[in-house]
């Protein structure tokens, strides 16, 4: 017999997916924010995303090719993945170089200085968006009004956001137009526009099962919750600012929430409750990053406390 | 409808082989018996080169309290005991038996019309001790794999009184349908052999345990169990580990067992149906297990099937009544494509413990490039026995045995649910493994 056989060890059968395609889902689930956002951001959004997207490409494909010696594997779309998000957490009116000053901290300090995709313990995206809220607290917060000039970019007409309105006193909660929130006619980073394009691409991937309802659905309760005790509106609070966007497409990134259900849940309660407390009480008017942020610097304590229930750990011995 | 209620997974089902006729295949004029086709000690040969042996005869003596005797399946003359290669590629001892024509032709006879030896109402006044006498003699083990003596386990233990008797005819591996097969047309000798099992344990109920993807089965095995007062049927929701011990008694039972301890300690006793029929078969016709029914598939295989072979026969002899290996052929799979092992070669022989031969095309059968660990929490939420598969592969993988036996290693039933979902490819269980080696290793050297 001369035919020669392939031998490894069991299972010999593979589930369809790959790092890849989890990947590639959470993009295309972007696509309806960042539709909205060209909508009524126009150039300047444009602009920011794709700037964003190809330096986050090149400075992985740098890093590891010509500092670590290693095979770029940028097909796998997570260095696109991180663009995406931190473009979608700009204003549109950020100028390039300062785009490409975030991608760098994103990829190169909040990925690559890790160890590359699967080490870091931060959000890629969100280091880099941080590092440029702090580093550049005008530019980051140069809000374009929507709608209004298409083809305006760093010199569009700007105006205030929701959240910073209610929180220097200019308006009553009662007044804010909640379909507008709903819908997108709002200031704000280029993801925070609509909530409902961000809740499409939340039912997408639910239904492709890249992502489980463990960690958005608990940021909901958390900060309705603290809302309700605080007494402030929750609506308006779940619909303004970062938090959609950051509930269903930042915390959920893999590699930095927790493992088990459990433990999400947890990770889920705690960013929604201290995302509330930095709005309210805290010098931002936004605070749906920090509480990522710091809840991601929790998740190895999550992983190593809250472990799944092992089968047979709480068995019965049969009593007959 | 009911099933077990952590974790879990559902392959594609590709039981092509569903709707396939049991096909009882030409007794083989030559035979290679292993004298290990079971867990413990191997069997010790009470034949030599030259003797003469007749079908059924018993060529191997169970050596210990846990072993298994070997029978023929065939007459003839022991050409040799030497040395073969398993279907692992290592080497292992057999027993050769060679068939002249007469021989042949006689064997055939007395195949298609086997004689009874004990009738309905003998077989209802054996005794317990009788019963696992009879398993014992016949060489029974756990035919849907595991391969343990039968007789062992029809064993009452000493500290736990057995309230059930649950008989596995769940097949949650893809691709196999020989139980399936079996239970649809002997359906009357599956439910005869589960009753003959309850009284030899002592337990008070039987209940058979059928995935819900095989309706015709449990039709025929509900009606049966109409005459028995104590065997009942439960429809099982189809999931992958189902067959699982721990998980077919968590399903039927609603009890779990602890770690580390058999289903015994809750009061279960777990058989294959394929085991019951071949019980039915000793007690009733006074045959051992020297055949088994096995289903040989594959996407590729132009005529797969579920067979019923004479245990010794050449694999690749199994592989050309279904077609024969293709150009594409792959990789050869003894038992299901999730816990069947790889064959590395073809000529070795049929052992009890192979419940399927499944061959996977070129394509299928390499594993993807492994990428790295993206902490999707996957392997987590379908493992069955609620490990971190990801974590405690990591221990294994480096080398770090204490971690690895905190984590729960030894609890890993090994269903590959884990390396199954991975979207990394990570050889999770393959490290798992090596962990468990590497924990077995420390305690060897510290009881030194
Ligand atoms: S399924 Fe694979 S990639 Fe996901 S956590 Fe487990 S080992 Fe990592
Ligand atoms: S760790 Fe073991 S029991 Fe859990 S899924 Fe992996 S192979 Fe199955």
């Amino acid at each position: 017999m001369s035919k020669i056989l392939t031998v490894s060890l069991p299972p010999h059968i593979h589930a369809p997916g790959s790092v890849a395609a989890c990947m590639w889902r959470v993009n295309l689930a972007l696509l309806p924010a960042f539709g909205c956002a060209l909508y009524f951001f126009g150039l300047g959004a444009a602009i920011v995303t794709v700037v964003s997207v190809l330096c986050c490409i090149f400075f992985e494909y740098a890093i590891t090719r010509w500092m670590l010696g290693r095979t770029p594997h940028i097909a796998d779309g997570s260095a696109a993945l991180t663009g995406f998000l931190l473009a979608l957490n700009l204003p549109s009116t950020l100028p390039v170089w300062t785009v490409i000053i975030g991608a760098f901290v994103a990829i190169g300090i909040g990925k690559m200085a890790f160890g590359g995709l699967g080490c870091n313990i931060f959000n890629p995206a969100l280091v880099g968006r941080v590092f440029l809220l702090l580093s550049f607290p005008v530019q980051m917060t140069n809000w374009q009004l929507p709608g209004v000039d298409r083809l305006a970019y760093t010199d569009a007409a700007t105006g205030a956001t929701t959240l910073q309105l209610l929180k220097s006193g200019a308006v009553e909660a009662s007044d804010i137009d909640l379909w507008n929130l709903t819908f997108g006619a709002i200031g704000g980073s280029l993801g925070e526009v609509s909530a409902v394009a961000i809740l499409i691409g939340f039912i997408f991937l639910l239904v492709t099962k890249v992502i489980t309802w463990h960690i958005p659905v608990s940021i909901f309760v958390g900060a309705t919750l603290l809302s309700f005790l605080a007494g402030i509106n929750p609506v308006i609070e779940l619909l303004s600012g970062g938090l959609l966007l950051g509930a269903v497409f930042m915390a959920t990134d893999y590699v930095t929430s927790p493992m088990t259900g459990k433990g999400m849940i947890i990770y889920g309660l705690l960013i929604g409750t201290i995302t509330i407390i930095i709005r309210c009480w805290g010098a931002y008017p936004e605070g749906m990053s920090f509480a990522i942020l710091i809840m991601n610097g929790f998740t190895p304590l999550i992983n190593r406390c809250v472990k799944p229930k092992r089968f047979g750990a709480a068995g019965r011995a049969v009593s007959a | 409808m009911a099933t077990f209620s952590k974790g879990g997974i559902h392959p594609p089902q590709n039981k092509i082989t569903a709707d396939k006729p049991i096909i009882p295949l030409a007794l083989p004029r030559k035979v290679e018996l292993l004298l290990s086709q079971h867990i413990g000690a191997p069997a010790k040969p009470v034949v030599v080169k030259g003797d003469k042996v007749v079908r059924g005869q018993i060529v191997a003596e169970g050596s210990a309290f846990i072993s298994a005797s070997v029978h023929t399946p065939i007459s003839g003359k022991v050409t040799k005991i030497d040395t073969v290669r398993a279907a692992n590629g290592m080497p292992a001892t057999a027993i050769v038996i060679e068939a002249d024509e007469e021989e042949h032709i006689a064997d055939e006879d007395s195949r298609m019309n086997p004689s009874v030896v004990r009738s309905d109402t003998e077989l209802e006044i054996l005794t317990p001790e009788e019963i696992r006498e009879i398993a014992r003699y016949a060489g029974l083990v756990g035919l849907g794999g595991a391969t343990f003596p039968a007789s062992v386990k029809l064993t009452p233990p000493k500290d736990n009184i057995i309230d059930s008797l649950v008989i596995n005819g769940a097949e949650c591996e893809p691709y196999l349908t020989c139980d399936h097969a079996l239970m649809r047309e002997y359906g009357r000798e599956v439910v005869c052999g589960a009753e003959l099992m309850r009284r030899a344990c002592g337990a008070g109920r039987v209940v058979i345990g059928i995935e819900d993807n095989k309706a015709d089965a449990i039709d025929v095995i509900s009606r049966i169990c109409d005459e028995y007062p104590h065997i009942s049927v439960k429809k099982l929701i189809a999931k992958y580990p189902q067959g699982g011990e721990k998980q077919l008694v968590k399903a039927i039972t609603g009890r779990e067992i602890k770690s580390g301890c058999l289903p015994s300690s809750v009061g279960v006793v777990v058989h294959n149906v394929a085991t019951a029929y071949a019980l039915y078969n000793a007690a009733r016709f006074g045959l051992p297990v020297m055949e088994r029914i096995v289903t040989v598939t594959g996407k590729n295989m132009s005529r797969p099937g579920n067979f019923l072979a004479p245990l010794g026969m050449r694999i690749g002899a199994l592989i050309d009544y279904a077609g024969g290996l293709k150009d594409n052929s792959g990789k050869i799979i003894l038992g299901g494509p999730m816990m069947g092992r790889a064959a590395s070669n073809i000529d070795s022989p049929l052992v009890k413990g192979i419940s399927g031969i499944l061959i996977l095309e070129d394509g299928e059968s390499r594993r993807k490039a492994v990428e790295p660990c993206i902490r999707c929490a996957r392997c987590v939420s379908v493992c069955p026995m609620g490990l971190e598969p990801y974590l405690i592969s990591a221990y294994g993988s480096n080398r770090m045995a204490e971690d690895a036996e905190a984590n729960g290693t030894a609890d890993c039933i090994e269903c590959g649910c884990c390396s199954y979902i991975c979207p990394a490819s990570r050889p999770l269980l393959d490290n798992i493994r090596l962990g468990k080696r590497l924990i077995a290793e420390k305690k060897r050297l510290q009881n030194k």
